[in-house]
């Protein structure tokens, strides 16, 4: 069963999370000249958010036992 | 090494190889044993979305906008998310419909309209040709510069070239014919190409694996790591700008309208919908689908940064396209088998991308726009044709030839003036023109088919003239006139700054106004008339996809009558008489009929054939077809509601049923509860009638013993007659207060006693109570103090039941404590809005399990069997019976566990808000006397 379901309501809120993270204003905060390992702040900042918003579904979706 | 015909020669070993996958795949496929369904194949079939815009484009991109290649994908990422509700519900519909393409999809929802699923074809098609100009654009570039190896040279200008020279064209007419090869070689009712799909994941791996090598032989090849580039491309003027902040990313509004647009064109491409939807093998899927498939946008993204810094880095005259860099990096270093691996993943992403944009597209051309106008034409006799499926898959290997040639006419017209990313955005832009219709087709019901052509024209209209046009004009091939100064030179009517609105790219430009008209119509023309009665049962069929199991099908919104042998021959047509024979016996074998014959050609097969049609030329083509062989009645919208409601009213129903079922089952429980219950009652009643027979018996048997003795024997000396009368006596007095307390106890249970209640000073009951028992205090020698408070407010209550409760109490203290050295102690205190008395003694105590039970009729403390009772049982649930009428409380608190001796029997009298307003009345009263 896919349907309506706990799952999908995380996923949701997965989703509206990554919408505000990777879109102005909060694009604009992290737009300057620090570097994180050498990498501008504003790449690493992206690449690790929507990193860890692909981290976040695999988890919420192959979590086994919470099929509800 | 890196000649001519060894590029040559590698590429068509990649095709070759490409093709041996797709025919292994379709082979095991037929033989029942499918390579494709897998979650993570299907995940890198989706893949097909990364195309030469991603491999090579996205480089370019970067080096104009730093991050602005990036919304393509995050836009994607976040959409996927959400196909848990969404695309599952459209992969639903689609599987129950036999839906085989988004027109098809578009036109089935408002009502089989096969004016709509030609108008989505037409806008699909010329939506999605620039994208396939870019493809070409790519892929004829790089072979180009690959070519020139060692020089580096920019490849001239197609347009400049007559036609016969341009190898471009030499390669669009390649692809057409590997993709008829590929996806048309024979006639699938559900159109779903196993084969392919197997390609098209091996093709995701591949290009993967080329962007990322290409990408570690940059980063940690040319350069010492990521930080290495960003530190050198922090100080090259040119690259200093796309660090992040300034002007590289200052346009966030631009941001989130790509990501917009992104987020519908991962959705509507068609060979994004062929590919999610319509090859899909198991809607389970899509739970990986939607991790894996943005891991792999992430992936294939990690190195665009790098590459493009670092082509700038090595190429800083500007005189190398920033849209090759990915190929001529590696070139520049001399290293030739990477260039050549780089080469086939950008054919890799081209190919997978016109194979299945273009079988998609050729399905959409074939049924909803030719074979519709073809079965019109009476003159043509097509309906009389025997067998029509050889048509049919001519007319698509014509389309496939058709759609590569546009993609070429446009990009001799107007692909040089545009990076890859900007065509392929213009593509975007028209794709997104379908979001409302099907968005809004799934979820609601009130959108109608003049809603969705309305809706769908005036978005249409508006990308051909924000987008489309201006870009035949950037290239020449339209005078740039209207461009500058407004068609009829009106400037508010100028394509890129329409109303004067400006400051925004052309994409977020043509996105808004688009998506205004777009919505805006389809919104106001649904709700301007009321849906007719096919269109009302199609939105029913779609919006309530999932509840389908318990309401409407389509098969009860169908009613006429039909023969078996009008159907087959129709579907024969279409699909080859063998393919339909084997069709129809398998669902006469589904439905237990021996053969064909015998089939009763009722709704459900009708239904059936129509679906099988459907699959193969499209459902508003086949309800045509089928009605033409089938007498129909057509429904009224009236009927059509009728039937709706029926089914709302029979989901109701069963609704209320399930609720009646639930209410009948707690009715049950409680119904054994209360028999429960009185079940226990009838014993306990029985229990209290042996008992009190019992307890009767004693003191009769008693009695009756001494009378005999008295009777028989009468020489009995006169010490011991008077001793036996006294027993008699005595046993007759307790047999009385034995049935004056059971009397007692079932006047106070019923509810039948009468209470004489006035005011009361509780001293002086309690010194009453004290008199009375005094005697039976001195007789065993047991010490009683009381503890009475100097003044305490009066109680209402009946003045012997009071006292019966603390003579009661007094007289069990008195029972228990070792006679001598006993002591018992009366207590009275003011407690809050009660009264309270405690009677305590320094008797044996009771053990906790004994305390619930000394307050039940006939049940005293200790082993009743061993020792002789000492009470009637009788005393202390009456009294708790008077002291719970008066809303007080009865209880003991004893702990001789812990070594404590002795018992503390209290109660509380409420002095209760009535009571005081009864005794203020009396007092009023008695002054009003005075």
């Amino acid at each position: 069963m896919l349907r309506a379901t706990l799952k999908g309501q995380r996923l949701v809120a997965v989703i509206l999370l990554g919408c505000v993270l990777l879109n102005y204003p909060f694009l604009r905060l992290v737009d300057g000249p620090q570097e994180v390992f050498g990498i501008p702040v504003l790449f690493a900042y992206v690449f690790g958010v929507w990193a860890a918003l692909i981290a976040l579904m695999a988890y919420i979706i192959e979590k086994r036992g919470d099929t509800r | 090494m890196l000649q001519g015909p060894i590029i040559i020669a590698a590429s068509f070993a990649y095709l070759g190889a490409l093709f041996a996958i797709a025919y292994y795949g379709d082979k095991r496929s037929d033989e029942g044993r499918s390579i494709i369904a897998n979650p993570t194949i299907y995940a890198l079939s989706l893949a097909v979305y990364c195309t030469t815009w991603t491999f090579y484009g996205s480089v370019g991109r970067a080096v104009s906008s730093g991050i602005g290649f990036l919304p393509i994908y995050v836009g994607p990422t976040l959409m996927v998310g959400l196909w848990w509700f969404v695309m599952l519900k459209i992969i639903r519909i689609s599987k129950t419909n036999h839906i085989t393409s988004i027109a098809d999809f578009v036109a089935s929802r408002y009502g089989k309209s096969q004016a709509l699923g030609g108008l989505v074809t037409i806008i699909a098609v010329i939506g999605v040709i620039p994208y396939i100009s870019l493809q070409l654009k790519a892929v004829s570039g790089s072979l180009a510069i690959l070519f020139n190896y060692p020089e580096i040279v920019m490849p001239q200008r197609s347009a400049a070239l007559p036609f016969s020279q341009d190898h471009t064209l030499y390669i669009a007419l390649i692809l057409a014919a590997f993709t008829i090869l590929f996806g048309t070689r024979h006639l699938d009712a559900t159109e779903r190409h196993e084969g392919m799909v197997a390609a098209i994941a091996f093709e995701s791996v591949i290009k993967l694996l080329a962007f990322v090598a290409v990408g570690l032989f940059v980063t940690f090849g040319i350069y010492d790591g990521f930080g290495d580039i960003f530190r050198r491309a922090e100080n090259a003027p040119k690259l200093h700008a796309l660090m992040g902040g300034g002007a590289s990313s200052g346009n966030y509004g631009n941001w989130a309208s790509l990501t917009l647009l992104s987020m519908m064109a991962i959705m509507f491409l068609p060979r994004q919908f062929q590919i999610t939807v319509v090859e899909n093998v198991n809607e389970t899927h899509l739970r990986r689908a939607i991790w894996l498939f943005p891991l792999y946008l992430l992936l294939i993204n990690i190195f665009v940064l790098p590459i493009a810094f670092g082509g700038v880095l090595h190429f800083p005259d500007g005189g190398v396209d920033a849209d090759t860099f990915v190929l001529t990096l590696p070139m520049v270093e001399r290293q030739e088998a990477l260039a050549l691996f780089v080469f086939i993943g950008g054919l890799s992403a081209a190919t997978g991308m016109v194979i299945v944009e273009t079988i998609a597209l050729s399905t959409m051309v074939c049924n909803d726009l030719v074979m519709p106008v073809l079965l019109r034409q009476s003159w043509l006799g097509l309906i009389q044709r025997a067998d029509l499926s050889g048509l049919l898959l001519s007319i698509r290997r014509g389309a496939i030839v058709v759609i590569l040639i546009l993609g070429y006419i446009y990009f001799r017209a107007a692909g040089e003036a545009y990076a890859l990313v900007g065509i392929g955005l213009i593509s975007f832009s028209a794709i997104a023109q379908f979001a409302p219709a099907i968005i809004g087709g799934i979820y609601w019901k009130g959108g109608t088919r003049l809603g969705a052509i309305t809706g769908l024209s005036a978005g249409f209209a508006v990308w051909l003239y924000t987008l489309l046009l201006p870009s035949f004009a950037k290239s020449g091939w339209l005078p740039a006139d209207f461009m500058q100064y407004g068609l009829f030179g009106l400037a508010l009517l100028k394509p890129q700054q329409l109303l004067g609105f400006s400051g925004v790219d052309e994409i977020t430009h043509c996105l808004f106004w688009s998506m205004l008209a777009n919505i805006g119509c389809y919104v106001l023309v649904s709700l301007a008339r009321r849906p007719s009665a096919v269109e009302t049962s199609q939105a029913t069929l779609f919006v309530d996809v999932f509840r389908q199991s318990q309401g409407v099908t389509s098969r009860s919104l169908w009613r006429g009558s039909a023969h078996v042998d009008d159907l087959v021959p129709l579907i024969g047509r279409f699909l080859g008489p063998e393919r339909a024979r084997t069709a129809f016996q398998d669902y006469a074998r589904r439905r237990g009929v021996k053969s064909v014959a015998e089939l009763a050609a009722d709704a459900d097969l009708v239904h059936y054939a129509e679906k099988l049609l459907a699959g193969a030329i499209g459902s508003a083509s086949a309800r045509v077809m089928v009605s033409s062989v089938v007498k129909e009645e057509p429904l009224g919208i009236d009927e059509v509601m009728n039937i709706l409601d029926e089914a709302s009213q029979v989901r109701a129903y069963s609704r209320q049923l399930e609720q009646k079922s639930r209410e009948l089952e707690e009715a049950t429980r409680e119904l054994r509860e209360a028999n429960q219950r009185l079940r226990e009652l009838d014993r306990m009643k029985d229990d209290f009638i042996s008992t009190v027979s019992h307890e009767l018996r004693t003191p009769l048997t008693s009695i009756r013993a001494f009378s005999e003795i008295l009777c028989d024997d009468p020489k009995t000396d006169l010490a011991d007659r008077k001793r036996f009368l006294s027993i008699i006596t005595k046993e007759t007095e307790r047999l009385t207060r034995l049935i004056n307390q059971i009397l007692d106890m079932a006047k106070l249970e019923s509810g039948k006693t009468e209470w004489h209640d006035e005011e009361l000073d509780l001293r002086e009951v309690v010194e009453q109570s004290v008199a009375a028992t005094s005697s039976l205090f001195a007789d065993r020698n047991v010490a009683l103090d009381t503890h009475l408070t100097g003044t305490v407010p009066p109680v209402l209550a009946d003045r012997d039941r009071i006292m019966q409760v603390v003579i009661n109490l007094l007289s069990n203290a008195v029972k228990f404590v070792p006679a001598g050295g006993g002591r018992v102690a009366v207590r009275l205190t003011v407690e809050g809005e009660a009264l309270r008395i405690d009677v305590e003694d320094n008797g044996p105590g009771i053990a906790a399990a004994d305390q619930a039970v000394i307050f039940e009729k006939f049940r005293q403390g200790g082993d009743t069997m061993t020792e002789k009772p000492a009470g009637t049982g009788l005393g202390l649930p009456i009294s708790r019976q008077i002291i719970e009428h008066y809303g007080g409380r009865l209880w003991v608190i004893s702990q001789p566990e812990k070594g404590i001796a002795g018992a503390t029997f209290s109660f509380t009298l409420p002095r209760g808000g009535h009571m005081r307003e009864r005794s203020l009345q009396t007092g009023a009263r008695a002054a009003a006397a005075a």
